[in-house]
């Protein structure tokens, strides 16, 4: 079986435009999300603030719970129904811990009971995150997010031109600059912009065009992830995060799977257009491009709609990765490629016409 | 054909081992021959999983050097003392230091040698001479406050793990985390209110005098004597949830505290039919009691625990024998707890709670289980897909999976690793993922056949072609899980255990496991044909 025939050509370099043009909507988009949610858009595991998730034994709704709560001042907490349908399961965020108020869950429990009766509510669960907690796990989880694209980075710039040097030069820059930042005490935040601008500089004073193309496409994953989150009124939390950083694990291996068959056939050595070159690449790799991301989007997917709430956001997460993942192997990371083709091929000539 | 035959050695000795570690989880009973000889590890499963709570607390040992200073200015007043030497004041001065002033600037030589002698740990910081008295300022030590500070975390560890061992819970995990935190992990609780108040309790038992000179109303307004302080009883309304408290004027001075107890049992007060909690003093907590009932009879002596008055009996007569009661309203439980806090001895310093997370078993349960079907359906999707796709050889690949899936899991087993929700997604990710491999190498294979090799050279270059790539591919997601290993915490570490496990064994299964039937079924076999 195949769903893709051997011979298919589908202009995808000659949509680049319009490609660029969408992403960086979406992005933009994605942005103005995140800037317009703020820190509201950080889970308690990272904002501090406790979480209680109840089951009703008879059906309800979220403004009968917040009548409940106001004895106890609750009663401006998020109230959200959590679960499928059916199931009545509800979600209480509130940003109060254990210090304030001696003891959340169970004077939600106690409270809600005085109204719908004895032994009708069940605490399934309760997350109490301190503010000191929350700190340190919002620096875990940025520290992790900037290891990884300081060691993805190192390594894909040693990967794709098999040089050492430039790699070599790659790492002592990356170290060197952010161990600067961090002796002036910059935030972590700034940190990994950072870490991405020395990245993407270096790239392009070493000519490392097949790893920039690379970290464009894993920025642009990660940005289209992130807004994505911001869009549809997600929260970040540590399983989120995990989430993000496999998608910036995984998104790669598309785009080295394309990287690697432009490098085979550029080696055969037919003198043709780099841009037709990279077309045939991409045609020629459609196919595995599709069913790899296919096989891991019918798990993911399973997982998204059969796994429940805990781990929702986390699949969530994983699902928009993973397709944009494989998009941007096409429509960001090889364009790129061929932007820089076009811009330093020419320099080339210029410059030996002028020697 | 020898080299193949290693190979398959190989693949077979790493299934057998594999499924040796994974036996355990499966059945319920092992024979005893097998837990002599082979292991007997259980796959653990997380709090996520099998309900059950996680506490992060806050030793505040700032407190215990705090107590310390305080103790070290009551010896100093001591030994002044029977060394005669006259002194205006000893108190302590903020967190780490002793003030003292004498109104004699000749005798600081003596005080200085006293000092020096019985008290080294404390250094001077400053010696100021003004209006007629000497004002000397003392520090502990900066090692020394380390050091109570490290004692402080220790002594709370132990005093936790004593009273959780009493309340009865089985495998807690409770271990310091950092300078000073305590991180406790207690699975399968059924009453995590309970345990939260048991473990939280400072327990500090204190026996003081009530000062019936002086009212407690004045004190209210304000005018607090000195060598007093105001305490409160605190009562709940069992009906009502209401919470009563009264003020008792309490004398400042400890007469006795619980450090001095062997025992505490609930009893039950045959009268009323309440529960109480009746302690037994050591030789030693005896005799002092006897002396303090004994030269206060008719007083009445506040029982005081962290701060609350629980009762003030007047004490009729000399009290010998070395047992005492603490009476309140309690419940059963309340008693019982509080008997078990007292057993186990008070915290050295008072513990906050910085974190919280609590799974009931039901979500538990809940949660296995959707992570069980995501995982069939997940699975079967991809292996159907597989076969559909790419025939005899997608059988194949799905063997190889299935290896994969008996791999990860019995390396959860083996390295006793913890299984978490986002661990079986980590499993289902790696269902997904780990296929790739052979899809990479399968379409380079369609790719070679078509070119109009034979499936043996088709094969030969398929694999040699793919396999560099594959191996980048998956370099970048491990270094994802590995930074994941090293950051995470809890669920997400089980993420990251079974991605970085799952592929680990992809590459062995996908590249090396699917190579070997190949090889056996065009070589052995004689196949002609490839089915992909």
């Amino acid at each position: 079986m195949e769903f893709i025939k051997p011979g298919i050509n589908i202009d995808f370099v000659g949509r680049r435009k319009f490609a660029f043009t969408l992403s960086l909507i979406v992005i933009l988009i994605g942005l103005a999300a995140l800037i317009w949610r703020g820190t509201s858009l950080f889970g308690i595991d990272f904002a501090g603030g406790t979480v209680v998730q109840l089951r009703f034994s008879s059906a309800t709704n979220a403004d009968k719970i917040r009548e409940g709560l106001k004895p106890i001042g609750l009663d401006r907490s998020a109230i959200q129904h959590f679960g499928g349908e059916g199931e009545n399961v509800f979600l209480i965020r509130t940003d109060v811990s254990r210090s304030e108020l001696a003891n959340v869950s169970k004077e939600v429990k106690d409270n809600l009971e005085r109204i719908y009766g004895e032994n009708t509510v069940t605490v399934e669960r309760v997350e109490m995150v301190g503010p000191k907690v929350g700190k340190d796990l919002r620096q875990k989880a940025l520290l992790a997010i900037y290891y990884a694209l300081l060691l993805i980075a190192i390594y894909i710039s040693w990967r794709f031109e098999q040089k050492l040097m430039p790699a070599g030069i790659m790492a002592g820059a990356l170290f060197l600059g952010v161990l600067g930042l961090r002796e002036v005490g910059t935030p972590i935040p700034m940190l990994i912009v950072a870490a991405l601008v020395i990245t993407l500089v270096c790239c392009w004073f070493l000519k490392l065009k097949y790893a920039l193309g690379a970290v464009s496409a894993l920025i642009h994953d990660v940005m289209i992830t992130v807004g994505a989150f911001a869009i549809t009124n997600k929260e970040f939390d540590l399983t989120v995060v995990a989430a993000l950083l496999t998608i910036i694990g995984y998104s790669l291996n598309d785009t080295i799977i394309v990287f690697d068959r432009i490098r085979e056939n550029l080696r055969k050595g037919k003198r043709r257009e780099f841009a037709e070159v990279v077309n045939d690449s991409i045609n020629q790799t459609l196919s595995r491009t599709i069913l790899t991301s296919g096989t891991t989007l019918a798990v993911v997917t399973a997982l998204f709609i059969l796994g429940g709430g805990v781990i929702h956001d986390f699949a969530f997460a994983l699902l928009v990765g993973v397709v944009v993942g494989t998009y941007s192997s096409i429509f960001v990371a090889s364009p790129i490629l061929i932007a820089w083709e076009a811009k330093f091929a020419n320099t080339r000539v210029r410059a030996t016409a002028k020697s | 054909m020898k080299d193949m035959r290693w190979r398959a050695a190989l693949v077979l000795a790493v299934l057998v081992v594999a499924l040796v570690y994974l036996l355990p989880s499966l059945g319920k009973e092992l024979p005893e021959w097998w837990v002599k000889f082979f292991p007997d590890k259980k796959i653990n499963l997380g709090l996520d999983l099998q309900g059950g709570m996680h506490l992060v607390l806050e030793v505040e040992n700032d407190k215990a050097v705090e107590n310390t200073v305080e103790r070290l200015a009551q010896e100093i007043k001591g030994e002044l003392g029977t060394a005669h030497i006259r002194f205006r004041l000893v108190e302590r001065q903020g967190g780490d230091g002793v003030r003292l002033l004498l109104p004699k600037e000749q005798d600081w030589q003596q005080v200085a040698d006293l000092m020096k002698d019985k008290f080294p740990l404390l250094e001077v910081t400053d010696r100021t001479l003004a209006q007629d008295q000497l004002q000397v300022l003392f520090r502990i030590e900066e090692s020394q406050v380390r050091h109570i500070k490290k004692l402080a975390v220790d002594q709370g560890l132990e005093t936790i793990r004593n009273r959780i061992d009493q309340f009865g819970v089985s495998e807690p995990d409770i271990r310091t985390q950092g300078e000073n935190r305590i991180l406790i992990q207690l699975p399968g609780i059924k009453d995590p209110q309970r345990a939260i108040d048991l473990i939280g309790k400072t327990a500090l038992l204190e026996f003081k005098l009530v000062d019936e000179q002086r009212s407690v109303e004045e004190a209210l307004k304000g005018r607090v004597p000195a060598g007093d302080k105001i305490y409160y009883s605190r009562k709940v309304d069992p009906v009502t949830g209401q919470v009563r408290r009264n003020a008792y004027l309490l004398k400042d001075r400890t007469l006795l505290t619980g450090e001095y107890l062997t025992n505490a049992e609930v009893r039950i007060d045959t009268q009323y039919n309440r529960p109480y909690v009746s302690l037994s003093f050591d030789d030693r907590g005896g005799k002092l009691f006897e002396k303090i009932t004994g030269e206060n009879v008719k007083k009445r002596l506040a029982i005081v625990l962290d701060g609350n008055v629980y009762s003030a009996p007047v004490i009729q007569d000399r009290i010998s024998g070395g047992n005492a009661v603490i009476e309140g309203q309690f419940t059963m439980d309340e008693a019982k707890d509080l008997a078990v806090v007292l057993r186990a001895g008070s915290l050295p310093a008072p513990v906050q709670i910085l974190e919280e997370r609590t799974v009931g078993p039901s979500l538990g349960r809940d949660s296995i289980r959707k992570g069980l079907i995501s995982m069939a359906v997940g699975g079967v999707l991809v292996v159907v897909f597989m076969v559909i796709y790419y025939g005899g050889s997608g059988i194949i690949a799905d063997l190889a999976l299935i290896l994969n899936i008996i791999l990860i899991m019995a390396a959860l087993a083996g390295f006793g690793a913890t299984l978490t929700l986002p661990g079986i997604a980590g499993i289902i990710l790696t269902i997904g993922m780990a296929v790739d491999a052979n899809v990479l190498i399968f379409e380079r294979v369609r790719e070679e056949l078509r070119l109009g090799k034979t499936p043996r050279a088709a094969l030969d270059t398929g694999y040699s072609r793919a396999t560099w790539t594959i191996v980048d591919a998956n370099v970048t997601t491990l270094i994802a899980a590995l930074v994941l290993l090293q950051f995470g915490t809890g669920p997400v570490k089980g993420f990251a255990v079974t991605l970085s496990l799952g592929i680990a064994a992809s590459m062995f299964t996908a590249i090396f496991g699917t190579r070997l039937l190949f090889d056996y079924l065009l070589q052995k076999r004689r196949m002609k044909k490839l089915s992909i």
